[in-house]
């Protein structure tokens, strides 16, 4: 192994995760306190209604599907491998999550021509729509390839990623897990940090304010300044 | 018994020029701002037409309000399963072509153009996309047009006419179109608050105005598919929603909203209802003919001591179950049933009342000269050119009886009043007609006065709102000594 290779390993997976990670944290909450009116998913789908359709549907519940797939295999690698313990099983996992991926890259596409080609799309689209559309597209097209060249990927993220990944999280990295992975990989780990940096600088903080709560609260809200003392 | 206090409101439709002042008072303080332009919180629509958004009415389009299914009160356009699905792309989601692009003019070209052979124009410029734009519509594109076939034909309210009415109401000579202003209703079984996935919008407890907390919207766009009176709007820059907030500022300090004090025909009235909050869900699904009457019984009675007592023990201050006593849209709703609220099959119970307007009568012609006799005493009320049945659907929920109530109390107070001033009806056929349309002199005498003699003061009867004590429950002032002010600091800058 040379040494400048050595070295981007080690800045790439042993340092930059938790640059990442801090950031995500630190950025995401400052800006939840101090600027809340800016957590906003931001729906463009006033000012046009039929490419929204097309784009953001299949876009939301492919990579939805996808994440967690990945957060499955993070989470319970064991149970992941036992699932893929008979091929068949292992054919129908890998077999959707590559169509959940397609159909991610194709909502994604057609959200990007939409707001290229549409005039009052282009008013509401930001440099930093730009900049979080490119590295999505990226990480997803990144994705699709390595699903394709290097299969069975559900099983090798449980031996040889989801360790990594904990190593991590337990703030000892062992990076001797990421360093043999083919070059395709490693950019789709670097490109998916870059993600998580970029994240609270971004429009995908609405991720974090998904309206759980509707799903059991009543449905009329009152608030008072003072509230009514029974009798 | 869970009384709570709401601030309502009635509108006279006799009165109402349709001068638009209300809309221009409105848009000047709230709504003059990027992403806000096409809003109209305020607006003034004619009737017979299809309004803004265009067929705003029409519920088979927009999926708007309540129904009621299995004994259960649903939204239309969304449920708790649905909003899952929904919150990617919302299926009921109006666009800006259902309201307007708004545009400006290019008037710097007529000062920076240069010499040429024609004069400079002022093109119309999008302020959406700043580029030029070919106007198809606006905001308020079918003003006065009541005959007009691409619009007023298409007013939902047509529904249930016959082909003899509707040829009526389109003939030329015939033509006849009232104006309906509207604003947010602050209705009591809000469909907007019940649609919010993030709980954004809510009522005040305190006076029933409802609100869109702008730190809490997450643009899923719900509550513009759910109000059937498409009085919540997207504002495309911010990635807010945003509404009527009834000048809650200007109430808080005893001043009447931008649109009421404006108002040139003095059609607005704003006063305290107490009401029972227990009973709301068990009105909203009464059955479509009994709403008007449900929603009415909700309504109580600031006199009635034992309606008194159960709003003290409520903690509704003494000085608005006072305000309550004075209410003029109390009488105007409760006391003389003459105000109706607009479209209550939606099920929202909207707390904006209309007194319905006085049509002119479908005259005959005989030998060159208009013919009018009739031995019935209330023949224009019924031979009006605006059929009853089109008020009906518009005002009373579909049931003509409401309206040909409040019609015959207001021809009875102006034959009543005639027989005093001008004398050219006796006062045997004054009496009759009172008592015909279930009214006492006084109470025509207090009409007469409460439409015709109001004051400012008769008009605007706003409650004491105590925001002084409330807010010290919340913020102390002396913590804010030397700083800007507390609240909402920011300017509303949209997200990343």
């Amino acid at each position: 192994m040379n040494s400048v290779s050595s070295y981007l390993d080690q800045f790439f997976f042993l340092a930059f995760p938790y640059v990442a990670l801090f950031t995500f944290f630190f950025v995401t909450i400052e800006r939840y306190r101090n600027r809340k009116f800016t957590y906003s998913s931001l729906s463009s789908q006033f000012l046009e209604n039929q490419q929204h359709f097309w784009g953001l549907v299949p876009f939301h519940y492919g990579i939805l599907a996808v994440i967690t797939g990945h957060i499955a295999a993070f989470m319970v690698p064991r149970e992941i491998l036992w699932w893929n313990s008979k091929p068949l099983r292992l054919y129908i996992l890998e077999g959707s999550a590559l169509v959940f991926a397609i159909l991610a890259a194709v909502g994604l596409i057609a959200a990007i021509v939409r707001r290229a080609n549409v005039s009052k799309m282009r008013k509401v689209t930001s440099p930093v729509d730009w900049v979080l559309f490119a590295l999505l597209l990226i990480q997803v097209l990144l994705g699709i390839e390595v699903a394709v060249r290097y299969p069975w990927g559900s099983s090798w993220f449980a031996t040889s990623l989801s360790p990594y990944l904990w190593s991590v999280v337990r703030l000892s990295p062992d990076i001797s897990y990421v360093t043999p992975l083919p070059l395709t990989v490693k950019l789709h780990i670097i490109n998916a940090f870059l993600l998580i940096l970029m994240f609270p600088f971004t429009r995908l903080v609405h991720i974090l304010v998904i309206p759980n709560p509707y799903l059991w609260r009543k449905p009329q809200v009152v608030r008072w300044y003072r509230r009514p003392v029974k009798a | 018994m869970n009384v709570r206090s709401q601030i309502s409101m009635v509108f006279h439709l006799d009165k109402c020029i349709g001068c638009h002042t209300c809309s221009i008072a409105c848009k000047n303080i709230w709504t003059d701002r990027k992403g806000a332009e096409y809003m109209w919180w305020n607006n003034v629509e004619t009737k017979p037409g299809t309004g803004f958004p265009t067929a705003w009415e029409d519920q088979e389009k927009y999926n708007g309000g309540w129904v009621v299914e299995d004994g259960e009160l649903k939204l239309r356009s969304t449920s708790k399963a649905k909003t899952v699905f929904n919150i990617f792309h919302h299926p009921n989601m109006p666009t800006m072509d259902d309201y307007y692009e708004p545009w400006t003019y290019d008037y710097q070209h007529l000062f920076n153009a240069p010499e040429g052979p024609d004069q400079p124009t002022a093109v119309p410029i999008s302020m959406v996309t700043g580029e030029l734009i070919n106007i198809k519509s606006g905001p308020n594109w079918d003003d006065d047009l009541g005959g007009s076939p691409i619009y007023a034909e298409n007013d939902p309210n047509l529904d249930g006419l016959t082909d003899q009415q509707r040829q009526q109401l389109f003939a030329v000579e015939r033509l006849v179109l009232f104006y309906f202003p509207r604003i947010c209703n602050h209705c009591l079984n809000p469909s907007c608050v019940a649609s919010c996935p993030s709980g954004a919008l809510y009522k005040r407890g305190e006076d029933g105005i409802v609100l869109l907390d702008q730190n809490r919207c997450r643009a899923w766009r719900a509550c513009v598919a759910a109000c059937p009176y498409k009085k919540t709007f997207f504002n495309w820059s911010t990635g807010k929603s945003e509404k009527c907030i009834l000048c809650y500022p200007r109430l808080e300090t005893g001043q009447a909203p931008a649109c009421f004090h404006s108002c040139v025909g003095r059609i607005r009235y704003l006063g305290v209802l107490l009401y029972d909050a227990s009973r709301i869900e068990e009105v909203a699904k009464s059955p479509v003919e009994d709403l008007v009457e449900a929603q009415r019984s909700l309504i109580l009675d600031p006199n009635d001591p034992d309606v008194i007592a159960a709003a003290r023990a409520n903690g509704i201050h003494d000085s608005v179950i006072e305000s309550a006593q004075r209410s003029p849209v109390y009488k105007f709703v409760k006391e003389w049933k003459i105000a109706l609220p607009p479209h209550i099959e939606f099920r929202t119970l909207p707390m904006l009342f209309y007194v319905p307007p006085m049509a002119p009568v479908m005259a005959g012609k005989e030998n060159g000269a208009v013919k009018n006799v009739s031995e019935d005493l209330f023949h224009d009320i019924e031979e009006a050119r605006v059929p009853m049945r089109f008020l009906a659907n518009l005002l009373g929920g579909g049931n003509e009886g409401k309206v040909r109530y409040a019609l015959r109390k207001q021809k009875a107070v102006r034959w009543y009043r005639r027989a005093l001033t001008v004398g050219d009806v006796t006062d045997a056929q004054a009496a009759e007609m009172l008592a015909q349309a279930d009214c006492t002199p006084e109470e025509a005498e207090a009409i007469y006065r409460l439409t015709s003699l109001c004051t400012f003061d008769d008009r605007f009867v706003i409650p004491p709102m105590h925001r002084e004590e409330a807010i010290e429950m919340m913020e102390d002032p002396l913590e804010h000594k030397q700083n800007t002010g507390f609240g909402f600091l920011t300017g509303p800058r949209r997200g990343l």
